[in-house]
């Protein structure tokens, strides 16, 4: 070779196009904060039905995430993500779409190995570290509330 | 109008975390699955700061809808577990208040593999 | 140019009696679409699963090479192929039912060269009377095997390529008829430290520069001498990389060169970000279009370089690099 591999490295890093980030910001930003708008919309109206605070967020979260499941079997959800970006990925229903996809595709491979082993290969560590830094958390917490 | 703020609130909080997201993805080399982790365990330390509450009075769906919103319940839950629970309340707290959550996305996620067939993706713009 | 060991091999009497390329809807709608042989239908045809539908694609590919050449199964010496998927699922189950004898080959997107020089040089020494190079590569079976399921909406990066469905089979033969296997150079692995799982242009640019250069010294020729040097999937940072390490030496090839990653698709209508990867990509535009325009005489003489990058997902999330290859194939119309 004609080159040392940090040169090269340099050199594909030059030759490597940036993301177009005057796309991917605007769009990011509208279609994730469109994604919350329904979220509060779904709140309000809730609410509006009589349900307590409480209640009412976590039937926003049951309905957002069945309408990611939906929209992801409809094959509409990587579709909208691939112009999205992060506006897709970062709400709940990013989330969703991570286990519900795993889960359609890996049904080829049965039902109990394949759709059920498979749901969690991407949200599994949301899973994991999530509920241990809440663990973790408790205990700091349990420990202030001793004096 | 004060609906109009509340929306409007909701609007631009969530698309200001969505927005983060997108520097991520552009401007690091972090994976998609990474930026989600980084979002539900920064919800949890915000949350448990009391840093998160106030954004959430703010911008409701727009602080609740993002994974961030998702630890953000978390902490919450397990403070409210301990409180009620003591220690055992460290290990209840988490699992009851994401309940709703995963269950749906366990749940939906079956039905939806069992009623549609994996596609393939399409690369029209 | 750099010091290089390993010959370039010289071929007496390896020509390629006949080829035949499938390919899936995206392909068919690209800029070359009308010159393939069949389009597998909704990516799948008859097939249940994204493996079967790979394997349907490689069984397809040859029994169209085998009937223009008017061979049946019983009639073939050798089949030597390989894929993209662990275990060359590909090839071992499409290949099955033909009951030929088949050697499997791992060479990652450079396979197609990596099958016909393989191929050329078992009928040159005699060994056997034809021999057929086949491979294939299937965006989704690839997709689930390498990166994430199909309807995750996970971003793809500017850099990153998109695995061709498609499938490529020629037959080679000692008689003498174009186009004619000239000459090959076997690629040795180079490893440039790339990291970046969506940049495999990058992790095989290196690959390409080190065998077409060496592949030049060993011929006495340089870019003016081919009609067209042709790479298999650089895509465009590829690409880019090759050109800029040849002008480095003074070389410039950019009138000379193509890269089938960038032909295959409408990169204007269609969302393939750096351009088409896959052992297809290559096996697909020589089998439907380049060996075409070799035979008729338009082409007179190409340096068929097929790129591939030896990449394993365990490795690169141990932390490691992605070595590259390349394969140098001289294919001639005299």
């Amino acid at each position: 070779m004609n080159i040392s591999n940090q040169e090269y490295g340099e050199l594909a890093k030059r030759m490597s196009p940036p993301s177009a980030m005057y796309k991917t910001l605007p769009l990011s930003f509208v279609i994730g904060g469109g994604i919350c708008v329904l979220g509060e919309a779904l709140l309000n109206l809730y609410g509006m039905l009589g349900l307590s605070q409480d209640d009412a967020g976590a039937l926003t979260s049951m309905t957002l995430i069945f309408l990611s499941a939906l929209f992801t079997g409809l094959k509409l959800y990587d579709r909208i993500a691939q112009h999205a970006g992060a506006g897709t990925l970062v709400p709940i229903t990013g989330f969703a779409n991570s286990v519900v996809s795993p889960a359609l595709d890996f049904k080829s491979e049965g039902y109990v190995l394949g759709l059920g082993a498979k749901m969690f290969v991407i949200a599994g560590p949301v899973i994991v570290y999530g509920i241990s830094a809440s663990i973790i958390y408790g205990i700091i917490y349990y420990i202030t509330t001793l004096f | 109008m004060e609906m109009f703020t509340e929306y409007l609130w909701a609007f631009l909080i969530g698309g200001a975390l969505c927005l983060i997201g997108q520097l991520l993805i552009d401007l690091t080399k972090l994976t998609p699955a990474r930026i989600l982790t980084a979002y539900v365990v920064a919800g949890v330390v915000l949350g448990a700061l009391g840093l998160y509450k106030p954004l959430v009075d703010l911008a409701g769906g727009g602080a609740t809808v993002p994974l961030t919103g998702f630890g953000y319940l978390l902490s919450k839950g397990v403070r409210e577990a301990v409180d009620q629970n003591g220690l055992l309340g460290v290990f209840m707290g988490g699992f009851t208040s994401a309940a709703v959550g995963i269950s749906a996305a366990i749940f939906f996620g079956l039905l939806a593999a069992l009623a549609f067939k994996s596609g393939s993706k399409i690369n029209e713009t | 140019m750099p010091v290089c060991r390993g010959k370039t091999f010289k071929y007496e009497k390896a020509s390629i009696l006949s080829y035949a390329a499938v390919v899936g809807k995206a392909e068919s709608d690209g800029p070359y679409g009308g010159e393939f042989d069949e389009v597998l239908e909704d990516n799948k045809d008859s097939a249940e699963t994204w493996e079967q539908a790979e394997a349907l694609l490689q069984s397809k590919a040859l029994k169209h090479a085998m009937g223009k050449a008017e061979l049946k199964p019983e009639d073939m010496d050798l089949l030597v192929a390989g894929d993209l998927l662990n275990q060359c699922t590909g090839s071992s189950y499409g290949l099955k039912d033909y009951y030929i004898p088949f050697l499997g080959i791992y060479g990652a997107c450079s396979t197609f060269a990596e099958g016909l020089l393989l191929a050329g040089a078992m009928v040159n020494g005699g060994y056997v009377g034809n021999a057929a190079a086949v491979t294939s590569s299937h965006f989704s079976s690839a997709e689930r095997q390498f990166r994430f399921p199909l309807n995750y909406g996970g971003v793809r990066t500017p850099t990153a390529q998109w695995t061709a469905t498609a499938a490529g089979a020629a037959i080679v033969v000692p008689e003498s008829k174009p186009p004619y296997i000239r000459a090959a150079t076997v690629g040795k692995i180079q490893d440039m430290g790339i990291t970046d799982l969506n940049n495999m242009g990058a992790a095989m640019a290196g690959a390409a520069y080190d065998t077409i250069s060496r592949h030049f010294t060993h011929m006495g020729t340089h870019p003016e001498s081919y009609d067209l040097i042709i790479t298999g999937d650089l895509g465009q940072v590829g690409s880019d990389i090759l050109s800029d390490l040849f002008r480095r030496d003074g070389v410039s090839i950019d009138k000379y060169h193509k890269d089938c990653g960038l032909m295959l698709y409408d990169r204007e209508k269609q969302d393939v970000h750096a351009g088409g990867s896959g052992c297809g990509c290559s096996a697909s535009m020589m089998c439907g279009h380049f060996l075409k325009r070799i035979e008729c005489g338009d082409l007179k003489r190409v340096l068929f370089c097929a790129t591939g990058a030896l990449m394993s997902p365990t490795m690169v999330q141990q932390g490691g690099s992605i070595p590259g290859i390349c394969h140098a194939v001289e294919i001639t119309a005299k």
